[in-house]
């Protein structure tokens, strides 16, 4: 890969030829604000926080979708920069409601860091506006028409990284906002995962914690055998949410609709909480000690009477490495058996 | 696998032949149409044209069942033409004549009659894929749910064998597998033949192995029961105490009514599972177990990557881990096992005893899944299979296979052929997604999916209820009137319990895997009104 030497802030950095100068900047250490921008999505170039100055040039160019070139000068920062992206985000204020305390993404918003860091204290423009509802995508993810800056990651994502083309950009009465289409739409939320705003959210937990209360437990997907990686939030002892590291796993930051919104049954009121034995017929609760006494003579009286192979086990392709070889040790080399299997023709 | 997702969404030629992957591994077929979109070509086969049609340069609708005719007709093509990859095969592979002596038969105008393609595409196909190097094939369960499963998995292996696809990256023979640990059960020995690491339990090496390792006498050395012998077992009392953990064969296994019985005829049945099941109702004792985000482990993908599962969350009540309540029972038995946690009982035991994993050690997991084989530490892990022609016993060998049709093929009285599989919004019985309000929104009944032709020739309207029966037993379901569906097949998921497929399945197995042929049993359709 050709390589081509550039100058960003002063700072000499050698970068690949078909490389952006955000993607140089970024493969430098160097931050320039972003909001459209997604490393996983192409260039969307919407939302121009991510300008910068080049040497010898009079306009400032968006670093998403200008190429790097040999021996170009970037400057990163200074004040027109700053008072451009300051600009920028005060025209986004104007159709973004300052909600941020009722609002699921306050803590984890992209916005509210960058109005915070570009010392936007209050909404300078206002313009005449119609309060829009929020509005269902799917039943599970609602959108927030108010909050949508249009930056376009979730049509993008929708498009690009699914392949399902179920989002689009609609005018209505003059005002601009997202459509789903839902013949295509398949819920998995990839639209939620990319979007930087609260604009999109999840429609399932009842209980949502604030981002900064929410304990978040990197794990594989319990569905199919694609292995997906994914984080749990969990809040006061309940699985409140599925989010989803951009580079993480093999899934490369995606879901789908199982994997990011099937956590419900963990907390649901029909889990088996305690031992069941069967007396008459009928299931009555029993300790552990009981139970698992009763377990042992039984199997080890059909052991004594009909021998080892009188007793079979079937382990879960559900369930651990750990506890799928515990179960098979237990059949082998407890009870004497290799009447074991589990379901892996299913 | 032999390959790895990671390389999807760049293999340059794709043929999935009995996946409806857009629905099963929703996030491996968006890696497919990345592919597609950077120009891949991608071949679907299979009778349905299911979502990922929509995204195919080509679709073969072969006939349910019809799968070795289809690939031997391939093959028929590539050795008459003289275009199979003959350094891979002269170099890497044994039984190549017995191939080419089988697959003589197998004109494309012979397998066409069997399958239902014309011949002249199959000849176009098979010069695409020995123009395109290397090309990619996946499967799921329309190969491998039938009476010929074990003989479809050899066709599909001795192609990519013929076409030179194998043992390099964008290649190579690729199950998508179901469960999210299936690959991990069979890794751990959860099979009647095999400890841990695939090692057999007939070899008296092995056995003193184990032995030695788990301070046992006499571990059993004959291999044991597989689920249909064991299920048969319960009935004529050859097997009389059965503990089923995390499962709910009540719904999964081809006709339930057979499946009940057997269940009820258990001695002695101890359940563990974290909902009552349909199962469960036929226990003598139900243990309740910790759930998937309440218990620290590991599970093994599709690609043979061992990931981490970690605790987020406290079981309720007195549910326990599996672990715990496996050792408690074993310690009545006067056995004190040592490990105390999953990663004491990984790191000191498990990859210990299998060699193939024995690289593999939770501190190297952290972050990111290792790929077994992974014997040693400072090995990288394997993210593709028989690197450079090198298989695992020496040379590739090919097993030429005869087409055979499937147990039970329409008639008269049965005129139309089931086939059976997944939906996108649930998860097999529905023991978790049922007890998810979000994805019970989404599709909240079972439909049989059938044919506009069918529909109109039975006077059957779009989500009509309707009656399909077979000969063991029927149920009344929503008609849905889909173009996905070719005429003459009726397709049904066995997610829900009133109207689940396998109240119609057929419980005819494979000979040596003993796996159910649910993708193809005689049905008829009826109005009701």
């Amino acid at each position: 890969m050709d390589m081509v030497k550039l100058t960003i802030d002063g700072k000499e950095v050698l970068s690949q030829m078909n490389n952006t100068i955000l993607q140089a900047a970024q493969g430098a250490g160097i931050k320039i604000p972003t909001l459209c921008y997604h490393e996983r999505l192409n260039p969307i170039g919407s939302c121009r926080l991510c300008v910068v100055e080049i040497e010898g040039y009079d306009n400032p160019v968006t670093s998403c979708t200008t190429p790097v070139a040999e021996g170009i000068s970037v400057k990163t920062n200074s004040d027109r920069l700053f008072r451009m992206r300051q600009e920028v985000l005060k025209l986004l204020l104007v159709n973004h409601p300052l909600d941020c305390p009722i609002c699921d993404k306050a803590g984890v918003c992209a916005l509210q860091d960058l109005v915070f860091e570009y010392k936007v204290t209050n909404a300078e423009y206002l313009a005449p506006k119609k309060k829009q509802d929020s509005l269902y995508a799917t039943s599970l993810i609602r959108y927030w028409p108010d909050r949508c800056i249009l930056c376009l990651r979730c049509v993008t994502a929708c498009n690009e990284i699914k392949g399902v083309r179920a989002l689009s950009v609609i005018n209505e009465e003059g005002a601009q906002r997202l459509s789903v289409d839902q013949e295509k739409c398949v819920s998995c939320g990839e639209c939620l995962q990319v979007c930087p705003t609260g604009a999109l959210t999840e429609n399932l937990s009842p209980i949502k914690g604030r981002s900064w209360n929410v304990k978040k437990v990197p794990t594989t997907c319990t569905y199919c055998g694609c292995g997906c990686q994914l984080e749990l939030n969990v809040f006061d002892n309940q699985i409140v949410g599925v989010t989803c590291k951009d580079d993480a796993g093999i899934n490369r930051g995606s879901l789908c609709v199982k994997g990011r919104f099937g956590y419900e049954f963990i907390s649901n009121d029909q889990r088996l909480t305690k031992p069941l034995i069967k007396k008459n017929g009928v299931f009555h609760e029993a300790g552990w000690e009981e139970a698992l006494t009763l377990v042992a003579e039984k199997f080890s009286k059909i052991r004594k009477e009909n021998g080892s192979d009188a007793i079979g086990g079937l382990t879960s392709a559900r369930c651990t490495n750990e506890d799928n070889y515990l179960f098979q040790k237990f059949m082998r080399g407890v009870i004497g058996t290799n009447n074991l299997d589990h379901c892996a023709r299913l | 696998m032999t390959n790895s997702f990671g390389e999807f969404a760049d293999a340059k030629t794709i043929m999935v032949i009995g996946s409806n992957m857009t629905e099963a591994h929703p996030v491996a077929a968006s890696f497919i149409k990345n592919a597609v979109t950077k120009g891949a070509e991608l071949i679907v086969v299979d009778p349905r044209r299911h979502r990922l049609v929509d995204f195919a340069t080509t679709h073969i609708p072969l006939k349910v069942g019809s799968d070795i005719a289809f690939l031997n007709g391939l093959m028929h093509v590539l050795i008459e033409e003289n275009i199979y990859n003959k350094e891979f095969v002269s170099s890497f592979c044994a039984g190549f004549d017995e191939l080419k002596a089988k697959v003589k038969t197998y004109t494309p105008e012979y397998s066409s009659t069997i399958c239902g393609i014309d011949p002249e595409i199959i000849r176009q196909l098979a010069r695409r894929l020995a123009a395109a190097q290397p090309a990619m094939v996946c499967y799921t369960l329309g190969i491998t749910e039938h009476t010929c499963g074990k003989n479809n998995v050899m066709s599909v292996a001795n192609l990519q064998m013929l076409l030179g696809n194998l043992g390099k990256p964008y290649a190579g023979v690729n199950p998508l597998r179901g469960q999210n640990n299936v690959q991990g059960a069979c890794d751990m020995g959860a099979l009647p033949n095999v400890f841990p690491g695939y090692q057999a339990v007939t070899n008296p090496d092995m056995r003193l192995k184990f032995e030695t390792a788990w301070k046992v006498k006499n571990l059993p050395d004959k291999v044991g029961l597989m689920i249909p012998q064991m299920m048969d077992g319960l009935v004529n009392k050859k097997v009389r105490g059965f503990y089923i953990f995390g499962e709910n064969l009540a719904n999964t296994e081809p006709d339930i009514k057979k499946v009940e019985h057997e269940l009820a005829s258990a001695e002695f049945l101890v359940c563990q599972d974290i909902f009552p099941t349909e199962t469960t109702r036929f226990a003598h004792v139900v243990l309740p177990a910790a759930a998937w985000s309440e218990n620290d482990g590991t599970f093994a993908n599709s690609e043979r990557r061992v990931s981490r599962v970690r605790t987020a969350t406290a079981p309720p009540g007195l549910a326990m881990p599996n672990w715990w309540i496996f050792k408690q029972i074993a310690k009545r038995f006067g056995q004190n096992w040592e490990a105390d946690s999953a990663q004491d009982l990984w790191d000191n035991e498990i990859s210990k005893l299998a060699p193939n994993i024995g690289g593999i050690k939770y501190s190297r997991i952290e972050k990111n899944g290792l790929q077994w084989p992974c014997p040693t530490e400072d090995h990288p892990g394997t993210p593709f299979l028989h690197k450079e022609g090198r298989f695992t016993s020496g040379l590739g060998k090919f097993n030429p296979v005869d087409w055979t049709p499937p147990a039970e093929v329409p008639d008269e009285e049965y005129p139309f052929v089931l086939s059976t599989g997944r939906r996108l919004y649930h998860y097999h019985t529905r023991t978790q997604t049922g007890r998810c309000e979000g994805l019970n929104g989404l599709l909240g009944e079972e439909t049989a999916d059938i044919s506009p032709e069918d529909a109109t020739m039975l006077g059957i309207a779009d989500k009509e209820m309707i009656k399909v029966a077979s000969r063991r037993g029927e149920v009344i379901v929503k008609a849905n009137v889909t173009q996905e569906v070719p005429k003459g097949l009726v397709w049904m998921a066995f997610h829900f319990r009133e109207n689940n497929a396998n109240w119609l399945t057929n419980p005819a197995f494979d000979p040596d895997t003993l796996t159910a042929e649910y993708k193809a049993c005689a049905v008829k359709l009826s109005r009701i009104c």
